[in-house]
């Protein structure tokens, strides 16, 4: 069976204010692919993956998720973002709520499940995630590590078809970066179709099936990690690596 | 300076000054009332508070009138708290004809003095509304103070992080389920302290209403004033009676935000 792609996207463009942040930018993602994109700061990449689920409007092209074309005014935009979870470098946790009523909120009030039903599933994400004996904790009680992988489990919560994280170890002490990626590698292991924007080149060459390299709102290089850490194509993204890489 | 400073700061220096600033105020004012003659006859007002009679405790005049503002300001409040989420939500509402509607709104109510408000609408709406004096009073308050009730839910609203949006539409959530969910609960605090400030505000200007003989505390003072010539007993001790009020209502407030914020 030939599945279609989670997410095409077609020539897309963006521009904020006289600043081209995106241009003509193209990427399939498949069922069960992970996508690590990477590249200097500014170079587009968290715009690109917050078009994938309409946090951010582009002007230019086509993108395509799950089947249905995306724009932040769709109708469906709403069931789309179901479909499409979100990790943020900040984790936008909801402080007013404790750990497990971050994690049912979505599933009670969005998907309409039954009080019980969610906190079965927020107490079955959060096991996943590695955190149950946090559930009556308010997110400010947490480690920044653990809030990142809280705000993990929020988002699978939704039983999402994809899941973008938004540079989700920038944000973090050195010392916790380990443990939200621990979770991601386990998260990519179980099948999951993942787009991380990230510096942690570790973690990708771990899981990557696919690395792109971004630079001044255009794709510079698709290639898949073996050959984008030994060998790159473009000179840019050698000089990339070297800095990122080299000390 | 700093010498000096820390010396007027010792505790039994301080006591002593204010006492003495205060006495001096208390002491300026009896001159005074004594250089016009004034006969003062406090023992004549406690009866216009309360009496105490073999049924028992019995209110005055006085406290019926503040019985009458206090409901008149609470039904104010209400109504401008309901008027002020809706100004709020149009003009948060992205739009365009929403934000218009609420700016003009905005501007007409925080350019015209209340007075004139409150003559607008016993005099003129009034009679074409057939409101009671009752009903122009409350209405008049609410409007007015649904301007600045409106200002306190937009920058509440406004003060919770942009990412708390972000994260909640990134779950699928509607705009009012974000709104009511997540970003409400979260201003609530911010909300909390200016709004008490204009309940405190509202049941200040209620006293206004009495250019139009609703019968709350200070047409009740004026009143009796008019009956019994004690003009600065009975204004004192309206004022005081205020006073009391809206003190009563700020520590209530403060209480209730220490409760909820521990911290």
């Amino acid at each position: 069976m030939t599945q279609q792609p989670v997410i095409e996207a077609h020539h897309i463009s963006k521009h904020f204010d006289g600043f081209q942040a995106l241009n003509d930018v193209s990427l399939t993602v498949h069922h069960g692919e992970r996508v690590v994109v990477c590249g200097p700061s500014g170079s587009g990449k968290s715009t690109l993956i917050r078009c994938f689920n309409g946090l951010e409007a582009y002007d230019g092209g086509t993108l395509i998720v799950e089947g249905r074309a995306l724009s932040a005014d769709a109708p469906h935009i709403r069931q789309l973002r179901q479909d499409v979870g979100m990790v943020f470098q900040q984790f936008n946790l909801f402080p007013h709520l404790s750990v497990l009523e971050n994690l049912t909120i979505g599933p009670r009030r969005v998907r309409g499940l039954p009080r019980a039903k969610a906190e079965a599933l927020a107490r079955k994400y959060l096991e996943r995630v590695r955190i149950p004996e946090q559930a009556d904790k308010r997110p400010d009680q947490l480690s920044g590590g653990q809030q990142q992988r809280v705000a993990i489990a929020r988002a699978l919560c939704m039983e999402p078809r994809v899941m973008l994280f938004d540079e989700p170890t920038s944000a973090l002490d050195p010392e916790m970066i380990g443990e939200v990626l621990d979770v991601m590698v386990d998260l990519a292991e179980s099948g999951m179709t993942m787009v991380v924007v990230t510096h942690e080149m570790g973690f990708a060459r771990k899981v990557a099936d696919r690395m792109v390299f971004m630079e001044a709102g255009r794709i510079v290089e698709i290639s898949p990690p073996e050959i984008f850490f030994t060998n790159p194509e473009t000179d840019r993204a050698k000089l990339f690596l070297n800095q990122i890489l080299g000390h | 300076m700093r010498r000096l400073r820390r010396i007027l700061n010792v505790p039994v220096v301080a006591v002593a000054l204010y006492l003495a600033a205060m006495a001096g105020i208390v002491w300026a004012s009896y001159a005074g009332a004594q250089g016009m003659g004034y006969n003062w006859q406090w023992y004549r007002v406690p009866k216009y508070l309360y009496t105490l009679t073999e049924d028992g405790f019995q209110p005055g005049e006085l406290l019926i009138g503040l019985w009458a503002s206090v409901r008149l300001s609470a039904a104010a409040f209400v109504l401008a708290t309901l008027l002020g989420a809706l100004i709020a939500s149009l003009r948060l509402s992205g739009l365009i004809a929403g934000k218009g509607v609420s700016v003009i709104y905005l501007e007409l109510i925080r350019n015209i003095p209340l007075l004139v408000l409150l003559y607008l609408f016993y005099y003129v709406l009034g009679p074409i509304f057939e409101l009671t004096r009752w009903s122009a009073a409350i209405l008049t308050l609410a409007v007015f103070h649904s301007a600045l009730i409106s200002e306190i839910f937009r920058a509440g609203i406004n003060s919770v992080a942009n990412g708390q949006w972000e994260a909640a539409d990134a779950i699928g959530m509607s705009r009012a389920q974000a709104l009511l969910y997540i970003i409400f609960p979260q201003s609530v605090r911010f909300m909390l302290p200016p709004l008490t400030g204009e309940a405190v505000h509202l049941i200040k200007s209620s006293a206004i209403v009495s250019v139009i003989a609703v019968a709350e505390l200070t047409t009740v003072g004026r009143n009796i004033i008019s009956d019994t010539y004690m003009s600065f007993e009975i204004w004192f001790t309206v004022a005081a009676v205020y006073l009391v009020v809206t003190l009563i209502l700020s520590f209530g407030v403060s209480a209730l935000e220490r409760r909820f914020n521990p911290n």
